[in-house]
This record gives C-alpha cells, structure tokens and sequence, in this order.
C-alpha cells in the first residue's frame, strides 16, 4: 500500500517551493511592513499554495508563489482598518506627479552615496504602491519583466512604466535625504 | 525616439531586458540628448550601489517550522510502521540514518505508484481507438512526430526485422506529465515502451515486475526511464528489451 497521496503530494511541494521561502518573505516584509503580519502572510500563501499545487502547471515556482502572497496581501491591506493602500494603481497616480521632474530638478548626475541596508531599506518601504511592489520584484526578487508581469496581472508594459517611475522616486528620496543630511 | 519614450526605456537596457533593435535606438538618443544621458548615468549609479548592498530578508526559523508543521505529515501505513518500528528497535543506529531508511521505503513506493500509471495507460492504450497518435512503421517518420510535443523525443527504433513490429506512436500521460509511448506489436499482442525524461542519468539495470496480469520492465538509461508493458509473457519481454537496448546502443555508437 502506497504512503498517504497528500504526504507524497506535500513532500513535492516541500522539494518545490521552500527552497523560495526567503523570497517570498522578503517580499512580505516589504508589501506589509511589519515582520509579524509578514510571517502570517507567508505561512498563509504556504497553505493556499500547498492547497493549489495539484493545478499548479508552471512556468515558475517562484512567480507563482508571489501572486499568491499578493492576494493573501491584498486581504491584509482590506482587514488593516486604516490603510487603503492596496496594490492597485490609485486613479491618477502616475499623472499627479510628471514622472521625471525630480531628476530634472537636479540634472548634474549627483553620486549617491552609499548607505546602510537599514537606511535603504526604509526609503524603498516609503515609496508608494504599485510601484514599491514592481520594484521589490524587479531589484531584490530578481524577477525578469515577464515574470513580473505575470505574478501581479499586470501588461509587461504597465510593468515598465512603473519600474521607471519607482527607480526615480526612489533617487528623489535619496537625494532628499543626502540633502538633508548636510 | 522621445525622451519620455527613453526614460522608460534605459530602464529595460539597465535590467537588460532590452532587445538588440530598440537598444540601439536609444544608446543612439541617449548620445544626442544631456537629459537622458545624465538620468542613465544616475540610474546606473543608483543600481549598482543597490546590487551591493543586501536589501533581502533571511524568513526565521520559527517561520520554516510553523510552515513545515501545518503540512500533512509522514503518515506510514501498518506494515510499513511496523517495519520502521522493527527497524528502529532493533538496531541502534542514528537518527539520521533512519530517515535515510524511510527516504528509500518512499522512493520505492514512489515507483510503485508511477509503475501503476504506466499500467493504466497501457489498459486505456488497448481500448478501441486509443492506442496510436501516429500510425507507421517506418522509425522515420514515427519519431519527428514527437519532436516538438516532448521535451525530449524517445528513441524509436525498428525491431521488425528482430521479431517486434513497430506499429506507431502516441502522448499518454504518466504522473501528470505527458510522455512519449512507442508502440510495437508480437504476433497479436500489444507493446507499450513508456519513454519519459529523468534527472538521473545513472544506469538503472532492467527489473520485471507484474501488476494487474500485465508485465513491466523498467530500466532507466542516459538520462531516461522506459518502461515496456505488455501481456506476452516475462521471456519475451524481456527478449524485447534486451534487442531494443542492444539497437539504441548500436545507434548511440554508430
Ligand atoms: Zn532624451
């Protein structure tokens, strides 16, 4: 008699997606900003993704396991009573501010200094959504354009946009710090 | 190109994500205009001094336990237990190596699982209608029909002048991943050769086995598993394998 299916089935998804657990917290810590409802999160995502993997059919674990987290995040965002910043774009977001007037501020190409990861980190946790999800993906998850796209159902080219717009307001928020660090 | 257009775009160079075409396109923009060149630069600055830095989290290693504990757990049946039991009681060696034990005890029965499917589809294959996707005889034309349906296509080799006649191909679907059946037949009787890719690429020598009135002999071979089913009898399937193995390696080498 074979062992039980779902130990067979847990063991494979065991083999396929802890291997991603850092990563998947990461992004956690970073859509949520707090290391406890991150934990929550994660082990949640784990679970729905456990529950899902028999129609799991790739292409990659990884993004995979990202879109879910998402929506478990999205359902945080819902229940955090005060914060309405779910991962969507708010309407007119990206008109409010021209994309490149931070840059075009200061044109002379300012060195930035190099900083902490605790400071680094502080400024990426302040950039706003949609953007600060893209850019996690994109510069710490090491997620291609595609995969981006994918994991939050967004066009590759709304992926870009946001790429572009998150990098430039995360320089601003560097400068402004260098600025006012002097 | 415009700058709004290449604003966006640097970015995809930086990631390099950009195709041969549009990057030309913009390193050419980028050359003629001082805004884009200065955003380049700065946004190239700003990704290096990233890249150095660890901005990742490291998940705790309460968190991996508390995952690992909601999961379905080694629940081994009877006589299974019982031999664990017996093993564990009657020897004293380690943890560790015990684990070891009951990884071997799953692999086995992970085998025997998949060997149960392979039997599936060789009944499925027998029902009218079901069992060749590709009708022919000729090696040739049989196998550039998997190209492209497989990752890896299985061999298919001839053995009618060895007293197996090649009849065709089919997909089937074995542990839920299509793999390639190629199909023979002995007098009035079917062979299924299950051919599906592996990891492994050790050597895996042939081993007969009989489930549901039906023998199987799996063998595994660079990086593949085969597995032929059939109701001819054990002799004879094994003479079979032994000529399709003898004809692959003749094929490799020649
Ligand atoms: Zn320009």
């Amino acid at each position: 008699m074979p062992v039980s299916d779902d130990f067979q089935k847990a063991q494979r998804f065991r083999e396929a997606a802890l291997p991603y657990l850092d990563d998947v917290y990461t992004l956690a810590r970073y859509l949520l900003r707090d290391a406890s409802d991150a934990e929550d999160a994660v082990q949640e995502c784990y679970l729905r993704a456990l529950k899902h993997f028999d129609s799991y059919r790739g292409p990659a674990m990884k993004p995979w396991l990202f879109a879910i987290l998402r929506n478990v995040c999205n359902a945080e965002y819902a229940r955090r009573a005060h914060s309405h910043a779910a991962i969507e774009d708010t309407p007119g977001a990206a008109d409010q501010t021209p994309m490149w007037q931070e840059s075009e501020a200061s044109p002379e190409t300012e060195v930035l200094r190099s900083r902490d990861a605790g400071a680094i980190r502080k400024m990426i946790d302040g950039l706003a959504e949609p953007f600060k999800e893209t850019f996690v993906l994109r510069e710490i998850s090491n997620l291609s354009y595609r995969e981006i796209a994918e994991a939050v159902g967004a066009p590759v080219g709304t992926v870009m946009s946001r790429l572009a717009r998150a990098r430039a307001m995360l320089r601003a928020a560097w400068m402004a710090e260098e600025e006012h660090s002097k | 190109m415009t700058c709004d257009e290449a604003q966006i775009l640097l970015h995809a160079l930086l990631d390099n994500e950009l195709d041969a075409g549009h990057a030309r396109e913009l390193e050419a923009h980028i050359a003629t205009c001082p805004a884009c060149t200065a955003e380049f630069a700065a946004q190239r600055d700003m990704k290096c001094v990233l890249a150095g830095t660890t901005l990742g989290y490291s998940a705790p290693a309460t968190l991996r336990a508390r995952i690992e504990a909601s999961m379905p757990q080694a629940r081994p049946q009877p006589s299974r237990r019982s031999v664990l039991r017996g093993f564990a009681m009657g020897s004293a060696v380690s943890a560790l190596a015990a684990t070891g034990i009951v990884a071997v005890v799953l692999r086995q029965d992970d085998q025997q699982r998949i060997l149960s499917e392979v039997v599936s589809a060789h009944l499925r294959s027998l029902q009218a209608g079901h069992l060749i996707d590709v009708v022919s005889t000729d090696q040739h034309t049989v196998k550039p029909w998997f190209n492209g349906k497989l990752d890896v296509a299985p061999p298919v080799i001839d053995l009618t002048a060895q007293g197996f006649t090649l009849v065709g191909g089919r997909l089937d679907y074995v542990d839920a991943r299509a793999i390639g059946a190629v199909v023979y037949k002995r007098r009035q009787h079917i062979i299924n050769l299950f051919v599906a890719q592996t990891a492994s690429t050790e050597h895996r020598p042939p081993k007969t086995q009989t489930m549901q009135g039906f023998n199987c002999r799996r063998w595994g071979e660079r990086g593949l598993n085969f597995w032929a089913v059939s109701d001819i009898g054990g002799d004879e399937l094994t003479e079979f394998v032994d000529k399709f193995d003898a004809a692959m390696k003749a094929n490799v080498e020649g």
